[in-house]
């Protein structure tokens, strides 16, 4: 059956897209956790943004983040 | 661990970061290939016969453009006459910033050849010899690459004078390198003949780059 | 909220943290339909089974386009209106279009071998969606090898904007040229012309993908941000330190 000759190009497309996908989402994961751990290291060396200490200070956890 | 695995390591991380250009060869090597159907037709039939050729000359000018950084960057910021003060044998040194420049530049250029190839309606044969062709002969031109980058390094403008410099002593690795490529597809001449010379010439620019490179510098930083 | 309010960055953030998930889980509740449905497509009396690889190739090709659209919009906003989170929107994007128009090309290739017989022909098609693959690695360079992140941005927005006229190429070019790839058999006037039961797949692949995009886009963003405040606090570390 010509379906079961073109299988290989089939799967390979879904694979294909599966790795990419897959690429791009690790990515994204990635990158955030070593900017946020950067930001944490920086923030015990005592450096802040100018924004930050403005207000009363108030570390950059999770749950201040999205306030 | 030694000063010369240091320089190898530290030359392939500066290559890698920003502004040091490992990738931009790909990308050009990429972007000459694109431009020959454009220039010559879309004929696959044509492309597929001038395809190891066109792989070659791209893979040539790719190396070529990134030669301009070999020495230059160091010389500019003092680490050449630091590096010429230190204990290690200048040749040896200027041998490992080949290797470097040939994992950050050349290897890439093999990695997708195969892949661009495609692009060029090459089979699997012909992508097997070029990729083996390209193996052995782009150490060649990164070393025989660094004479020219030598005797520019403290030149300005000395991007075109090393690419004016460099390219005709390339010429037998580009001979020798596209008859192997096209002997493995088309015959009548055995692959082996061409690709063994091939190989020998790789070998002579391993030792010839340099000691030739490492006289241009004494050269030009007295 | 105004959209005035999203050109701050700190709300851009806390904004994106609340919808990123959502995105997320919605992007994975519409590809689990829309692989569900394409598993189920029927065969296409021409092309067989082969006719499943479309349900990547179309919306890959959509999102590579979709891609330099809104780093085209978001290069005026750099350079017309100075908008603060232009360059970032611009920044973030240019990898995830490129990925996807690299997908167009593997799948392309992958479905024009057994089709065509070729895994590559250099009709216009084709070639503009390459074209467009090389300027997305170019603006990526740029991104990558001019330091300052303002004057990457600039730079990046020209070219983006330059490269812009390679959109319309891509589209048209099955109508101006003479080309191996099919015509339009989705947008076009006159409505489509595919039949429903692969349609239907199709659109909701499509609507898939293109909530991975935004939640991709979001999620880059947002790093983005991140790695400029981690900037500029190593910088403030190095000027104090002398």
């Amino acid at each position: 059956m010509e379906a079961m000759n073109h299988l290989p190009f089939i799967v390979g497309s879904y694979v294909a897209a599966f790795v990419i996908g897959a690429g791009l989402v690790s990515w994204v994961m990635i990158d955030y956790r070593t900017q946020r751990r950067a930001l944490a290291e920086l923030e015990l060396r005592g450096l802040k943004r100018r924004s930050a200490s403005v207000r009363p200070e108030r570390p950059m956890t999770e749950a201040n983040e999205k306030a | 661990m030694t000063a010369l695995a240091a320089l190898l390591i530290r030359d392939m991380r500066i290559a890698a970061r920003v502004g040091g250009g490992a990738l931009i060869g790909v990308l050009f090597f990429l972007v000459v290939v694109t431009l020959t159907p454009f220039a010559i037709g879309p004929d696959l039939a044509l492309l597929k016969r001038i395809g190891p050729a066109i792989l070659w000359l791209a893979a040539l000018l790719a190396t070529l453009l990134a030669l301009d950084r070999l020495f230059a960057a160091d010389h500019d910021d003092g680490s050449l006459d630091l590096i010429l003060t230190g204990r290690a044998p200048l040749e040896l040194v200027v041998a490992v910033k080949g290797l470097a420049h040939w994992l950050t530049t050349g290897l890439p250029l093999i990695i997708a050849a195969p892949l661009i190839g495609l692009l060029l309606n090459l089979d699997g044969l012909a992508e097997a010899a070029l990729g083996l062709t390209l193996l052995v002969g782009t150490p060649a031109l990164t070393f025989i690459g660094l004479i020219g980058a030598a005797i520019a390094v403290a030149l300005r403008r000395g991007g075109l004078l090393l690419a004016v410099l460099v390219l005709p002593l390339t010429v037998p690795v580009l001979i020798f390198g596209v008859a192997a490529a096209n002997a493995a597809v088309v015959g009548p001449v055995p692959f082996g003949t061409p690709f063994t010379i091939l190989c020998a010439l790789s070998l002579a620019s391993l030792v010839v780059g340099p000691f030739a490179a490492a006289a241009a510098l004494r050269q030009e930083i007295e | 909220m105004a959209l005035a309010d999203l050109a701050n960055p700190s709300r851009f953030l806390s904004l994106a943290n609340r919808v990123i998930p959502w995105l997320g889980g919605l992007t994975v509740i519409a590809f689990a339909f829309g692989l569900n449905l394409a598993m189920g497509a029927p065969d296409d009396y021409q092309q067989g089974a082969t006719v499943k690889i479309m349900f990547l190739h179309v919306p890959s090709a959509w999102l590579g386009m979709l891609g330099w659209g809104v780093m085209s919009i978001s290069a005026l906003g750099t350079l017309v209106w100075r908008h603060p989170l232009a360059d970032v929107a611009a920044k973030a994007a240019a990898p995830i279009g490129a990925a996807f128009t690299l997908l167009c090309l593997i799948t392309g290739s992958l479905w024009g071998r057994p089709e065509w017989g070729t895994y590559w022909v250099w009709d216009a098609r084709l070639t503009s969606e390459l074209v467009l693959f090389l300027l997305y690695l170019g603006v990526i360079a740029v991104w990558r090898t001019v330091e300052d992140p303002s004057r990457a941005a600039r730079a990046a927005a020209i070219l983006t904007l330059v490269g812009a006229i390679d959109l319309p190429i891509i589209k048209f070019s099955v109508d101006w040229w003479n080309t191996l790839h099919q015509s339009a058999s989705v947008f076009r006037m006159g409505g489509p012309t595919i039949y429903p039961t692969i349609l239907i797949p199709l659109l909701v692949m499509t609507l898939a993908f293109t909530l991975l995009f935004v939640t991709l886009h979001l999620a880059a963003m947002r790093n983005e941000i991140l790695r400029r405040r981690v900037r500029t606090l190593r910088l403030m570390q190095a000027s104090a330190v002398s």
